[in-house]
């Protein structure tokens, strides 16, 4: 698995794609946490522009990312979420804990 | 007839399976012309309920699941995964949000999930002998 990311005024932009689930959320969890070690931005943005399913296990994905960020007391933010995983977050509530911004459709 | 249509799938409990299950699921209520948003809801309970006998009922060890889903009348998708696991010793525990047994890759709400994404949803378990989750997603017709 290979995610493209950017660094961009202490800004750090993660390109996720394909569908997180249960069977590659660990992969998902280490490379994320790899990428913000390797960087220590002041802001991180998970990119959902090209994730077309999250389950619950997208919700442990985001948590720990929040998780990350808070240790080197940066931001989390989300973006382009579609309907699918807007729906999820929703439903578990992780929507108020993380700044959120939804696909353009 | 107290069913249009039905299907049956047997697999055991591998990761590698929980995206062919929500995806056959998703294929057969196709035919039930499903919005968008019911399909993304379907898919998503599927793989919560499917997840959770791959990591719960079966964790050191692959064992059979089964996934029945049928078309009742009035647009109603009836989903029933069932596994032979060790079971679930306190089901409301289980189905309390953010309660998890799983470990850091996991969020304790896949049950919530479930819930508030189908029309109902039911878990009947008993230790030693496995789990069945039963709901069902009532469609809206399109006009």
């Amino acid at each position: 698995m290979h995610f493209t990311s950017f660094l961009e005024n202490g800004k750090l932009t993660i390109a996720l794609t394909g569908e997180i689930d249960h069977h590659c959320a660990k992969a998902y969890i280490q490379i994320i946490s790899a990428k913000i070690e390797a960087y220590m931005p002041e802001v991180c943005v998970l990119d959902f522009q090209d994730v077309t399913f999250v389950d619950s296990s997208g919700i442990a994905v985001v948590i720990n990312a929040l998780r990350n960020m808070a240790q080197i007391e940066g931001k989390l933010l989300l973006s382009g979420i579609s309907p699918q995983p807007m729906r999820v977050f929703r439903a578990s509530g992780i929507d108020k804990l993380v700044e959120i911004r939804e696909a353009v459709s | 007839m107290k069913f249009d249509n039905y299907m049956i799938l047997e697999f055991p409990s591998r990761s590698a399976n929980e995206a062919f299950a929500r995806s056959a699921v998703a294929c057969f209520a196709a035919q039930m012309d499903p919005t968008l948003e019911e399909l993304g809801d379907i898919r998503t309970a599927v793989s919560e309920a499917v997840t959770n006998c791959i990591v719960h009922a079966y964790p050191n060890e692959i064992g059979n699941i089964t996934l029945r889903c049928r078309i009742l009348k009035d647009n109603v998708l009836d989903i029933v995964i069932k596994d032979k696991g060790i079971g679930i010793a306190d089901v409301e525990q289980a189905r309390r949000p953010s309660f998890t047994t799983g470990g850091a890759e996991r969020s304790g709400m896949g049950f919530t999930i479930m819930e508030s994404f189908m029309t109902s949803f039911e878990v009947t378990s008993s230790t030693g002998k496995g789990t069945t989750v039963h709901m069902r997603r009532k469609l809206q017709r399109r006009k």
